[in-house]
């Protein structure tokens, strides 16, 4: 225990922030970070303490930290920075037990990942409830994704059974699985190996107190994935952030082929043609991976590379429209073939951020879409280069 | 809204409808909704809603169902087809 960062601190520093009986069971964290806590020895060589952690519990199995189930201004910093994937690759706590409000023996074990947004979402739900959370180590990763990848799985979760020694902790023995967690969970191999039995819970954690306040029974549209219009939105700049690599490269070459001409090569018609190029690509990122995602239902079409494809004809064609006068039949030709294939292809890889894809389908579309796309590519790119002469 | 549906006639999930004993965990874990429990049986009523999660086939206790699972997602398997190996989103928290 003591090589985790979430081990307790020195004995003190319980004196100072016990839960008082009766008290609000939010738990505001205290004003100033460390106000109190601190000050006593919190800080430990080589440890930082997260603000959401406002007490210590004792246990029998030892020392829980206590979770805010308000979210701090910081907080949603860090989750508008996931959202468009500034600045850090990995937002993760430390895996182990938690507590919100002040649970007692009796009180449910919810079961969680150790992506810090999961974490925040899942505190915040349960404001006013007093349950155990058991942190997953899933290498800062979503429940679902998680789960997907084994991380969320069998192994993991008794391994941090064992680890919290949660039959010291409760006297029941039901774990509350998020029901998205069950890709990486067997649920009767669980109870086999450590006597807990698993309770899948609701897909939203939103749901958690109704769930419990029903007798752990879900509804059915708590078990049902929606994959509604901000739901969507929400994840379309992180795909954005995550194409600046291939942007930065596709400008420089656009900028170099932009300048060859009936002069061999010119620095006007770089800037020129290769601006221009440069816009009809970026218009093809932002309808497959903005407008498409945005309009997905409404798209004809079941195949996202279609969908994307036909987007990217109705954006490209209003550009040609739009510019008709400057534009030759070549120039128009090429910005129609680029937009198609750059926004097909942007939309294809829109699949991994769905609730309703299943791989064999994307690889059968993707078998299909991208010779398509490549074709239309390089018909855009030769009329593009046709068209400076 | 129309509803969010994907390819039709691709999924990989089997079915031995010999060895359930209707338990009903398939139709719990399941986030489309795929399975039906009728006459203590478990019942595939909406198959091309399958994601192929794997979540019935691995809380299935009796391995009734079956199915090749892994992520729809491009990414995942451009780097399965690069690298030669199992397809892998190597994707931040996100997704």
């Amino acid at each position: 225990m003591t090589t985790n960062s979430c081990c307790p601190p020195p004995e003190k520093t319980t004196v100072c922030c016990p839960p008082e009986p009766g008290a609000d069971p939010s738990c505001p964290p205290t004003p100033e970070p460390g106000a109190c806590c601190a000050d006593l020895g919190d800080d430990r060589p080589g440890y930082k303490l997260w603000p959401f952690v406002c007490a210590w519990l004792d246990c029998p199995a030892g020392q829980v930290p206590q979770v805010a189930t308000h979210l701090t201004a910081a907080d949603i910093t860090g989750r508008w920075q996931m959202r468009w994937g500034l600045g850090r690759s990995r937002y993760s706590i430390a895996p182990g037990l938690y507590a919100v409000g002040t649970p007692s023996s009796s009180s449910p074990v919810l079961v969680t990942a150790n992506y810090k947004m999961t974490f925040d979402m899942l505190r915040r739900d349960m404001h006013g409830h007093d349950a155990w959370l058991l942190v997953l180590d899933t290498r800062g990763i979503n429940v679902w994704c998680a789960a997907g990848k084994g991380t969320f799985g069998t192994d993991e979760l008794v391994r941090q059974v064992r680890r919290a020694r949660l039959q010291e902790v409760v006297d029941h023995r039901t774990l509350i699985v998020p029901q998205l967690g069950a890709p990486g969970i067997a649920a009767h191999k669980v109870v086999k190996a450590c006597g807990f039995k698993v309770v899948y819970g609701p897909v939203r954690s939103s749901d958690l107190p109704r769930f419990l306040e029903s007798g752990q029974k879900a509804a059915p549209d708590m078990r049902r994935v929606n994959f509604d219009f901000i739901d969507r939105l929400v994840l379309t700049p992180v795909e954005l952030v995550n194409m600046r690599r291939q942007i930065l490269w596709s400008t420089l070459i656009l900028l170099i082929l932009g300048g060859i001409g009936p002069e061999i090569f010119s620095f006007s018609a770089a800037w020129i043609r290769g601006s221009a190029a440069l816009a009809s690509g970026l218009l093809g990122v932002v309808t497959g991976a903005v407008f498409v995602p945005a309009l997905l239902p409404w798209l004809p079409a079941r195949s996202f590379a279609v969908k994307g494809a036909i987007a990217g004809l109705a954006t490209g064609f209003l550009a040609t429209m739009l510019f008709s006068s400057s534009l030759d039949w070549l120039n128009a030709l090429a910005l129609l073939m680029a937009v198609a294939a750059i926004s097909s292809w942007c939309s294809m890889h829109f699949t991994g951020s769905t609730t309703f894809t299943s791989p064999s389908g994307v690889e059968k579309e993707m078998r299909q879409a991208i010779p398509a796309q490549a074709a239309a590519l390089l018909v855009g790119g030769v009329s593009w280069l046709a068209g400076a002469f | 809204m129309p509803s969010l549906r994907y390819l039709e006639n691709v999924v990989t999930l089997q079915f031995d409808v010999e060895k359930c004993i209707g338990c009903g965990m398939c139709s719990v874990v399941c986030p489309h909704g795929v399975f039906a429990i009728e006459n203590r049986k478990a019942r595939i009523v909406a198959r091309d809603a399958c994601i192929e999660c794997g979540a019935c086939a691995g809380n299935c206790p009796v391995e009734a169902l079956t199915v090749k699972a892994g992520v729809g997602c491009a990414s995942a398997i451009i780097h399965g087809w690069l690298t030669g190996g199992e397809p892998n989103c190597d994707c931040g928290g996100s997704c």
